[in-house]
C-alpha cells in the first residue's frame, strides 16, 4: 500500500511538472548566421580604459541584446569586455515604470539605460538623465536622419536611438474574413468577435488606440478628449476577453483569442509560433515607439558609458543586435546589412511616407493629464458589468453587522456562564 | 535571565525589517513629495471602495471554500494510521514545492477558451464554457494556491484530539452530528482561526492571480497597489495609503475572528 501511494505521488509530481512547463516551452528555430569577425572603426578609442579595472552597470529590457545564445551570433557584452577591458554588469527590467521607480528610489547606480520615448522626456524634465558628450559617440553619424531630434528629445542631447517599432493588430486570418488592407482599429470593437479580443493592459497604449480612432493626438492632454477615449474603452470592455501584456504570446500562440493589438517586433515572434496568425499595421495611423540609450545623472562612469553606447552603434554590433531581437533599427548601415526580405517587410519597415504622415511618437504627458488618464483607466477597469454589483456592498455590510451581533451575543452568554 | 540576550538578534531583525518598513509606509501615506503632512491620499483611497469590497468579498468566498474543503480532509487525515498520514500530508504539500507562478500559469492553460477543460467538454459534445477571466477563476486560483495553508493548521490541531473523547461522547449519548458540533469543532477552533488567517490575509492582498486568471478586468487591491509602485500610475504615497487602509481592514477582521478562539481571553 505504501509503495502504491509512493508511485502515485511520483506520477502526480511528473504530470504536474509537465503540465506547468508546457506553455513556457518555445522552440525557436535557430537561424544559421555565419560567425562574423568583429571590426570596429577606431580600436584606439576603445583602448582608453584598458587595464583600469573599470566596470559599468547596464540596465536593459529583457531579451533586448544579442547574447550569443544562438550559435553563430555575437555575445555583445563579452565582445565589449574583450575590446575595452571594461567589465559590464548587465541587468534587466520589464517596464519603463519599473526602470523609473528604480532610478527615482535611488539605491542603485546605472551607467547605461534604454528607456522608451515618453519616459525619456519625463526623465529629461526631472533631470534623471544627463546630456551626452557626442564627441565620445562618433558612431551617432550612422543614425538615420528621421530618427534624430524626435519630439521627446528635440535637440538629441540626451539619447541615442537603439530600436523602434510600430503598434498593430495580430489576428487569426483563418477566422476573420476581412482583407488585410481593410482591417482597422475598429476590429477591436467588432461585436461579432466578442470575447475573442485581447487588449493592452496599460493605459497609455490602450488610450492611444481610442485616440487614433477619434482623430485625437496621441499626446492629447485635453480632459474632454481623454474622457471620450475612456468612454470608448468602456464600450469595448464587454467584448474584451482580457487585458494582457506579455500573456499575449501564449494566448494568441495557442489560439485562445483571435484579435490582439501588440508591438511589431514581438508580433513577428508570435507569428512564427502560430501560422494562422497575421499582423497588420492599420492604415489609419499608429503609435511609433523608439527605445534609446541614455545615461542617468547618477552614473559613476560617464565616459565608459558613452564608449558602450558608441560600441552599440558599431555597424557589426548594431546588426547583430537587430538580427537577434527582431525589432526595427534606426541604424543606417545595420539596416543595409539586413536581408532584402527583412528590409522590404512592411511590418518591420513600413514605408517612410506612412511613418511621416500616419505615425506619432509618445511624449510625456503633464502630471495632471497622467493622473486623469490613470484615474479614468482604473475606473474603466473596475467598473463592473455584472448586475450583482449594486447588492454587493449592502450584503457585505449586513453580513458584517450580523457577524458583530453574533459575536456580542456569544460574549454575553459566555460572561453569564462564567458567573455560575 | 541570560536567555534574554539570545533574542537580541531577532529583536534587531524585527525592528529593521518589520517595524521600520511599517513606519515608512505610514510616513509615506501621510506626506506629500515635499514631506508636508497631508491626509489627501488617505481620503483618495475612498474612490477605490468597490475594489476593496470586491477583494474582501472574493477572498472571503475563497476562505470559506477552503474551510469547507479542508475541514473533512484534515479530519480524515488525522484519523488515519500514522504511517499513512505522512504520505498523505506529503501529497497535500507537494504542489507547494513548485513555483507559485507556474502553478497559476498551468491553470491558465487548463481554463482557457481552447484549454484542456473546454477541449474535454467539446469531446463530450458540450458547448465551451467561459471559465477564464471571470471572478470565479480568481476564486479558484486563490483556493487552489492557499488550500494547504488551511489543511495544515487544522490537521495539526485535530491530530492532538484523543480518540477516546469520541468514544466518551457516544457513550454519553451524543449522535455523530452532535459529536461534531460539541466536541470536534470546539476543540479544533484554534486550527480554524489560524487557518482562516493564513488563507484570508494572502488572498486579500494577492495581485498576480487576479491578473493571470481574471484577465485584468477583475482588479483587486493588490493590483491597485502594484500599479502605484511599478505601474504607469507611479504614486508611492497613494500606494502606501492603500496599503495602510488594507492593513487596518485586515486588523479589524482578525480581531473579530479572534473572538471565536476559546483560548483567547476576551478583553472587556
Amino acid at each position: 500500500m505504501k509503495k502504491l501511494s509512493l508511485i502515485f505521488t511520483v506520477v502526480m509530481m511528473l504530470s504536474m511538472i509537465s503540465c506547468s512547463s508546457e506553455p513556457v516551452e518555445t522552440d525557436t528555430e535557430d537561424e544559421e548566421v555565419s560567425v562574423q569577425t568583429l571590426t570596429v572603426s577606431d580600436p584606439e578609442y576603445y583602448s582608453k580604459f584598458k587595464d583600469k579595472g573599470i566596470s559599468i552597470n547596464v540596465y536593459n529590457w529583457g531579451e533586448y541584446i544579442s547574447t550569443g545564445a544562438d550559435e553563430g551570433t555575437l555575445d555583445v557584452n563579452s565582445e565589449f569586455e574583450k575590446l575595452t577591458g571594461i567589465k559590464v554588469n548587465y541587468t534587466n527590467y520589464a517596464t519603463n515604470e519599473e526602470l523609473y521607480a528604480k532610478l527615482k528610489g535611488g539605491g542603485a547606480s546605472y551607467d547605461v539605460i534604454i528607456p522608451s520615448d515618453y519616459m525619456i522626456s519625463k526623465m529629461i524634465k526631472e533631470k534623471i538623465i544627463q546630456p551626452l558628450d557626442m564627441d565620445n559617440i562618433p558612431n551617432f553619424k550612422y543614425i538615420m536622419e528621421n530618427f534624430r531630434n524626435q519630439a521627446y528629445d528635440p535637440t538629441n542631447d540626451y539619447s541615442v536611438p537603439y530600436t523602434w517599432g510600430t503598434v498593430g493588430i495580430i489576428y487569426d486570418k483563418t477566422m476573420i474574413d476581412i482583407p488585410a488592407e481593410e482591417i482597422d482599429w475598429d476590429l477591436l470593437w467588432n461585436e461579432d468577435y466578442a470575447d475573442q479580443i485581447l487588449m493592452f493592459d496599460n493605459p497609455r497604449d490602450a488610450f492611444a488606440i481610442a485616440e487614433i480612432m477619434s482623430g485625437y493626438s496621441l499626446n492629447t492632454e485635453d480632459p474632454e478628449e481623454l474622457e471620450h477615449a475612456a468612454r470608448k474603452l468602456t464600450q469595448q470592455k464587454k467584448i474584451v476577453q482580457g487585458y494582457v501584456m506579455d500573456e499575449v504570446f501564449d494566448k494568441m500562440g495557442a489560439g485562445d483569442a483571435l484579435i490582439a493589438p501588440y508591438y511589431a517586433g514581438d508580433a513577428l515572434t508570435i507569428l512564427d509560433e502560430n501560422e494562422d496568425l497575421d499582423f497588420v499595421v492599420p492604415s489609419s495611423g499608429t503609435n511609433l515607439f523608439i527605445d534609446a540609450m541614455c545615461i542617468p545623472t547618477s552614473a559613476r562612469q560617464k565616459e565608459a558609458a558613452e564608449m558602450y553606447i558608441n560600441f552599440m552603434c558599431e555597424p557589426d554590433i548594431a546588426f547583430a543586435n537587430i538580427d537577434y531581437i527582431c525589432y526595427s533599427t534606426p541604424h543606417q548601415v545595420a539596416f543595409d546589412m539586413l536581408d532584402e526580405e527583412v528590409r522590404e517587410n512592411h511590418v518591420s519597415y513600413p514605408d517612410s511616407q506612412f511613418i511621416a504622415d500616419k505615425t506619432s511618437v509618445f511624449v510625456n504627458l503633464s502630471d495632471e493629464a497622467n493622473l486623469k488618464m490613470q484615474n479614468l483607466w482604473t475606473e474603466m477597469k473596475s467598473a463592473e458589468d455584472e448586475t450583482t454589483n449594486k447588492w454587493l456592498v449592502p450584503i457585505f455590510l449586513i453580513l458584517c453587522i450580523l457577524f458583530m451581533i453574533f459575536v456580542l451575543i456569544r460574549r454575553h452568554i459566555k460572561a453569564k456562564k462564567d458567573i455560575f | 535571565m541570560k536567555l534574554k540576550y539570545f533574542s537580541a538578534p531577532y529583536l534587531v531583525w524585527m525592528v529593521v525589517f518589520i517595524v521600520v518598513p511599517l513606519l515608512m509606509i505610514a510616513y509615506f501615506a501621510f506626506t506629500t513629495d515635499n514631506g508636508d503632512f497631508t491626509i489627501k491620499y488617505i481620503s483618495d483611497v475612498g474612490q477605490y471602495a468597490n475594489i476593496f469590497v470586491r477583494s474582501i468579498w472574493l477572498s472571503l468566498i475563497a476562505t470559506a471554500v477552503c474551510l469547507v474543503i479542508a475541514y473533512p480532509v484534515a479530519f480524515i487525515l488525522s484519523r488515519m494510521e500514522k504511517h499513512k498520514q505522512g504520505t498523505m500530508l506529503m501529497i497535500v504539500m507537494l504542489p507547494m514545492w513548485m513555483n507559485f507562478l507556474l502553478r497559476t500559469y498551468a491553470w491558465m492553460t487548463l481554463l482557457g477558451n481552447n484549454g484542456i477543460i473546454n477541449h474535454l467538454l467539446g469531446l463530450l459534445g458540450f458547448e465551451p464554457v467561459k471559465l477564464i477571466n471571470t471572478s470565479g477563476a480568481v476564486v479558484l486560483g486563490m483556493v487552489y494556491n492557499y488550500l494547504p495553508f488551511m489543511i495544515l493548521p487544522l490537521y495539526s490541531v485535530m491530530e492532538k484530539i484523543d480518540h477516546s473523547l469520541f468514544e466518551a461522547s457516544s457513550d454519553l449519548g451524543c449522535s455523530s452530528v452532535s459529536t461534531l458540533f460539541r466536541v470536534v469543532i470546539p476543540l479544533s477552533m484554534p486550527g480554524i482561526t489560524s487557518g482562516i488567517t493564513m488563507v484570508f490575509v494572502p488572498a486579500i492582498s494577492t495581485f498576480i492571480i487576479s491578473r493571470m486568471l481574471g484577465g485584468g478586468s477583475n482588479l483587486l487591491i493588490g493590483d491597485l497597489i502594484e500599479m502605484q509602485f511599478l505601474g504607469n500610475a507611479y504614486n508611492p504615497h497613494l500606494g502606501a495609503a492603500i496599503s495602510l487602509v488594507l492593513m487596518v481592514i485586515i486588523l479589524v477582521i482578525m480581531t473579530v475572528m479572534n473572538q471565536f478562539d476559546p483560548d483567547e481571553q476576551v478583553l472587556m
